[in-house]
């Protein structure tokens, strides 16, 4: 099976084509990928199909992407999100 | 008494409250859960500034009052109780006119209003195009389905019995006509010496199962949810067409964004009216229409996203006031339901105002508030009887 990579953080996710950032790290065993917005608690995937918002991921700089749904490309940029991704 | 709270929305919840309080002994049933109605479906608004001097305003500013006891009696955090004020955004020259000629009258009948030359400074997002603004301090908030839940616990802890999947099919009724109690759908009796029909947007069905129909309709209603940002707004926002909005009686869809910020960090953008009956289907083109007006008022919000859209039901009387107090076809039956977008809003004082017609106390003692503008005989045709 072929495999490609993104950044996550500063290291290489592998992924399969086909498969959602969230599943891809999950699969790197990255569990988490953001903290919540009052207490600072690690969040990943909770629901996994779209609908609870909890795998919130910056993906090329856009913040609250659902990372169960975003799929895997190659190069792409993905980062911890803390809070809200808006704070300055 | 024993009485019979069918309904445990804010209303019903209300009510009850207000009921065991007055030394009543209050059942409250509903057929799926605490806030699952139309209390679960909106904003929390407790509005005074979207309403025109009358009874409405009257009921909002007793019921204003009525919100900060219940503040401190069970604490602001168990309501997320706001007191964020308002501002009402003339978002055109034409638009500034009849918006202070109405905040003027409001003043007269105790309305806090002032009048805003430059919005932007209560908010700053604020489209700088706005022509101006009045600022209504008493406006507030409270996370509606948190504060249903609050006022109902706090009435069990005073003897309310709260009987969560037990739905009305009819009355039980007794020789002399007058209501006894009801029969649930599984056929268990419920006897009580009055039955306070709270069931908000299904008000009318339950009215009709317990003899006494009232003219209650659904009134379609979506709130968008953006994601969740840091501050930056920081009241209820509103454009002044909304008021316009609030009161008009057309069939077709009427949106009027309200912008405001929630302790969660989103961003609720409310409302839109359809009258559209029980339909619940999405409606992609007034959730369009929602989101521009919003962005127009507050151009930053182009370049955030929804997260989803909610939606629900705004029960309302033809005359657009709710419906309170005894039905005159039917003893033992009242009526506490239809108020529309405004029903977290006017609780209190509602829950009040039956109280003191179920114990025969003087309402406008009781609840500060004329109850006749409310009664169910407005919108009742009653046959004469035949002697």
């Amino acid at each position: 099976m072929s495999t490609s990579t993104f950044r996550f953080d500063g290291t290489d996710i592998a992924f399969v084509p086909g498969q959602s950032v969230g599943a891809a790290l999950v699969a790197a065993g990255r569990p988490s990928w953001r903290t919540t917005r009052h207490e600072g608690s690690p969040r990943g995937l909770f629901c996994g199909i779209g609908v609870c918002f909890d795998c919130l991921v910056t993906v090329d700089g856009f913040p609250n992407e659902r990372a169960c749904l975003v799929l895997a490309e190659a190069g792409q940029q993905v980062s911890t999100q803390e809070g809200s991704g808006h704070d300055r | 008494m024993r009485v019979v709270v069918v309904g445990a929305g804010i209303i019903g919840a209300c009510v009850a409250r207000a009921a065991v309080v007055a030394g009543c002994e209050v059942v409250v049933l509903d057929r799926d859960q605490v806030g699952s109605g139309t209390t679960s479906r909106g904003e929390g608004n407790v509005l005074v500034s979207d309403k025109p001097p009358g009874p409405e305003l009257d009921l909002a500013l007793a019921s204003r009052r009525r919100w900060q006891d219940l503040g401190d009696e069970l604490g602001r955090d168990a309501l997320e109780l706001e007191s964020k004020g308002g501002l009402v955004v003339a978002t055109s020259q034409a638009a500034l006119e009849p918006l202070s000629r109405l905040a003027a009258a409001q003043r007269e009948v105790g309305v806090e209003v002032e009048a805003v030359t430059d919005p932007t400074h209560v908010e700053p997002f604020l489209t700088p195009e706005a022509a101006g603004a009045q600022w209504y301090p008493q406006d507030a908030q409270v996370q509606p389905v948190l504060a249903a839940a609050a006022v109902l616990a706090d009435a069990r802890r005073r003897g309310v019995q709260y009987r969560p999947g037990t739905e009305v099919a009819a009355a039980r009724t007794g020789q002399d006509g007058r209501l006894r109690g009801v029969v649930t759908t599984s056929g268990e009796v419920i006897a009580a010496d009055a039955v306070v029909n709270c069931a908000g947007t299904w008000g009318g069905v339950v009215g009709r199962r317990l003899g006494g129909e009232v003219p209650v309709l659904p009134r379609k209603g979506f709130v968008l949810v953006t994601e969740p940002l840091p501050p930056s707004v920081r009241h209820k926002v509103y454009s002044a067409d909304y008021v316009a909005n609030v009161a008009a009686s057309t069939e077709g869809l009427e949106t009027s964004c309200v912008v405001e910020g929630t302790r969660g960090g989103t961003i609720l953008i409310g409302a839109s009216r359809e009258r559209v009956g029980f339909d619940r289907s999405m409606s992609p083109l007034t959730v369009q229409r929602l989101a521009a007006q919003a962005v127009a008022l507050f151009p930053f919000l182009a370049g955030v996203q929804l997260l989803r859209v909610y939606r629900g039901f705004r029960p309302y009387c033809p005359d657009h006031l709710p419906v309170i107090g005894p039905d005159p076809r039917v003893a033992g039956l009242f009526h506490a339901c239809g108020h529309e977008g405004a029903g977290i809003g006017l609780a209190p004082a509602t829950g009040d105002l039956v109280a003191a017609h179920l114990t025969g106390l003087d309402p406008m003692l009781v609840a500060g508030v004329d109850p006749a503008p409310f009664l169910p005989e407005r919108l009742l045709r009653i046959p004469e009887e035949t002697s």
